[in-house]
């Protein structure tokens, strides 16, 4: 187990140097001097040369490489070409937001999806099981963007039960501590912002737990099918144990294992399709601040937006192997 | 699979054994059982009929509407479609806010959408079969090179590196085609690489290698052609997921750019009028629906007849 755990950890050191790589050679192979895309076209000669001294550009690119290198481990990302202000300053601001945002997805994702599984599978073939799979399926096809603004027309424009954009009113004060808007409440004992900022995550929450939902229930679905064909199963029923016993002491547990694999992975998955749900309810997020870097061509935004976000994705795929490692005894022996 | 057919060279076996040549059933080739297999499957067959409805859409679409899909009509801005309150028979899905006919744009669309489809998912196959075949046949270093590469691919979530690299490339639909066939590779690279492992060491390959077939020989006209399934089960999954990466990029403002109509962008236009005309905004997010729940259904129903092990 601690051989496994100790290479799974070292593995990821290659990847993330590959990311690295990556996210520094995009900016290399991009015609143009990469002091002027990173400054802007507006940049004086001075700021110009002083950013080609920063960056090495007289150096050779492995040099250049080293010193990118050297930057990101002091966590030195540049500045933002239009707002002048650190990067590293940007995303402490704006990460709580996108993970705030990701959880809550996660949470509706994975209670629903597993509950939808599960009354699936313990009725096979019945109506609800039909037509909660063709429920799953048309979730996984539909694009996340336009069903955020069917949302946003239906239950904002039109019933006006949600606010349409953003975390918070602009009447609302919260006074911030951890940019975690519902902790922050909490914190401070603020019921009404906890209440405005509940209502304002709740759409696009909804929006961006469409697509984790449908894969959790099919997932959960079809593994639970299968516990149910094991002897063990069949042993409880024997006993006389009640339906609701063997299913929720005996077959869940088993039956979970591979969802819990399915549900962080997903998880970073959310990462990335959050720059399209928080773009269209202008939440504040580090996806909707990467997307607008595109936009605007601020390459410091880019490369620290995609760096923070693909590191976050494969820790969270770390963690989940080793949570996999640890609920299922069977991968030890690998 | 019948595990006992002889797995033979090439591709021109198949012609020699289709059921109308056959002889008796025995010398049929599984290709036609596993046809036979795909028809009971009733999802399976939706989802064909899906992708053949918006195929024909797409070929046929100047015979289907008299409109000209960027022609625009000042008289007509903003017509509802037909069963809303002022909507006309004239524009069946009503028009856009520059008059011009919405089930024409829609229906020209699906060229879009089927195009990049096929070239995002063309590229992701030929590179991704390529290099999960060298890998997976030759092993070693060259193996853990490209499988390494694959990963660091894959290090990224999905839709993440196709908006990063269309920035670094400039906008445009030839460059997120582009990019969303350069995410998919992996997918192919990985299931490649795995079925030319498996098949590495059948009696077949050494038989090929024993009559002096070279390695490219070997790996192109003996294992690729055996290992078919579950690369073009990946296809179908993944022309769908092109589609909707593709929409979603469009809808950025960084696939295809206006006037051409594209869906995602298509989409991105009627955000702008949600409040004066839904129909613009939701109707070809229902085209995107369908278009992708066929190449779904598809893909499910042919991993269900050609490789059942591939099911969750």
């Amino acid at each position: 187990m601690t051989g496994f755990i100790v290479r799974r950890i070292l593995a990821v050191i290659p990847t993330l140097l590959g990311v690295t790589v990556v996210i520094f050679l995009m900016l290399a192979i991009t015609p143009g001097d990469p002091a002027e895309l990173l400054l802007g076209e507006r940049a004086t000669q001075e700021s110009l040369d002083a950013m080609r001294e920063y960056l090495g550009l007289k150096e050779p690119l492995h040099v250049q490489y080293g010193l990118f290198l050297k930057r990101i481990v002091q966590f030195d990302l540049g500045e933002t070409i239009w707002t002048r202000e650190k990067v590293s300053t940007e995303i402490k601001e704006r990460f709580p937001a996108t993970i705030e945002l990701a959880v809550a997805a996660m949470l509706i994702s994975s209670s629903f999806g597993i509950i939808l599984g599960l009354i699936s599978a313990t009725r096979q073939y019945s109506w609800f099981d039909y037509i909660s799979m063709v429920g799953s399926l048309i979730g996984v096809s539909m694009p996340v963007f336009w069903l955020a603004l069917v949302l946003m027309l239906v239950f904002s424009l039109t019933l006006g039960w949600f606010p349409m954009s953003g975390r918070l009113g602009i009447d609302t004060n919260l006074e911030v501590i951890t940019n975690f808007y519902l902790l922050d409440s909490i914190l401070t004992g603020n019921g009404e912002a906890f209440w405005d900022a509940l209502r304002h995550l709740a759409l696009p929450a909804f929006a961006l737990s469409t697509i984790p939902l449908a894969i959790v229930a099919r997932m959960t679905r079809s593994s639970m099918l299968e516990v149910f064909r094991q002897d063990y199963i069949k042993t409880a029923r024997a006993k006389g144990l009640s339906e609701f016993k063997i299913v929720m002491k005996h077959a869940l547990r088993n039956g979970l294992i591979p969802v819990v694999t399915v549900v962080g992975l997903q998880f970073g998955i959310l990462m990335g399709g959050a720059i399209l749900t928080e773009t269209v309810f202008a939440w504040p997020g580090v996806g909707k601040w990467l997307f607008d870097g595109v936009v605007k061509r601020d390459y410091m935004v880019i490369q620290g937006g995609t760096l923070l976000v693909a590191t976050t994705f494969v820790l969270v795929n770390l963690v989940v192997d080793l949570l996999y490692a640890v609920i299922n005894p069977r991968i030890s022996v690998r | 699979m019948n595990e006992n057919a002889p797995a033979k060279m090439g591709w021109g076996h198949l012609a020699a054994r289709c059921p109308l040549r056959a002889r008796n059933p025995e010398e049929r080739h599984p290709i036609f059982d596993q046809i036979e297999k795909f028809l009971k499957n009733k999802t399976g067959v939706a989802g064909l009929i899906i992708i053949v409805f918006f195929t024909l859409a797409a070929i046929l679409a100047p015979l289907l509407t008299p409109y000209d899909p960027n022609e625009n009509a000042l008289y007509e801005q903003l017509k509802p479609p037909v069963w809303a309150e002022g909507g006309a028979a004239k524009n069946l899905l009503g028009t856009d806010d520059m008059g011009r006919d919405l089930l024409t744009r829609m229906i020209y669309g699906a060229r879009v959408s089927l195009t990049l489809g096929v070239v995002s998912v063309g590229i992701a196959f030929l590179v991704g079969s390529f290099l999960g075949a060298i890998a997976g046949y030759y092993k070693g270093w060259p193996d853990s090179l490209i499988m390494r590469i694959m990963d660091i691919i894959l290090a990224f979530p999905h839709i993440l590196l196709a908006i990063v690299i269309v920035a670094y490339l400039g906008p445009g639909l030839r460059n997120a085609m582009m990019a969303i066939g350069i995410i998919n590779i992996p997918r192919f690279a990985r299931i490649v690489r795995a079925s030319v492992m498996e098949e590495y060491g059948k009696d077949y390959v050494t038989a090929a290698r024993a009559v002096g077939a070279g390695n490219r020989r070997i790996i192109f006209n003996a294992i690729l052609p055996n290992c078919l399934a579950p690369i073009i089960v990946q296809a179908s999954l993944g022309f769908g997921a092109a589609i909707l990466d593709a929409a979603g990029l469009s809808f950025l403002g960084l696939g295809a750019q206006p006037p051409m109509s594209e869906w995602g962008a298509m989409i991105a236009q009627g955000r702008q009028l949600i409040l004066r005309a839904w129909w613009v905004m939701t109707l070809p997010g229902i085209a995107i629906l369908f278009a992708v729940l066929g190449f779904n259904l598809f893909g499910d129903g042919l991993r269900d007849a050609l490789d059942p092990r591939l099911r969750d």
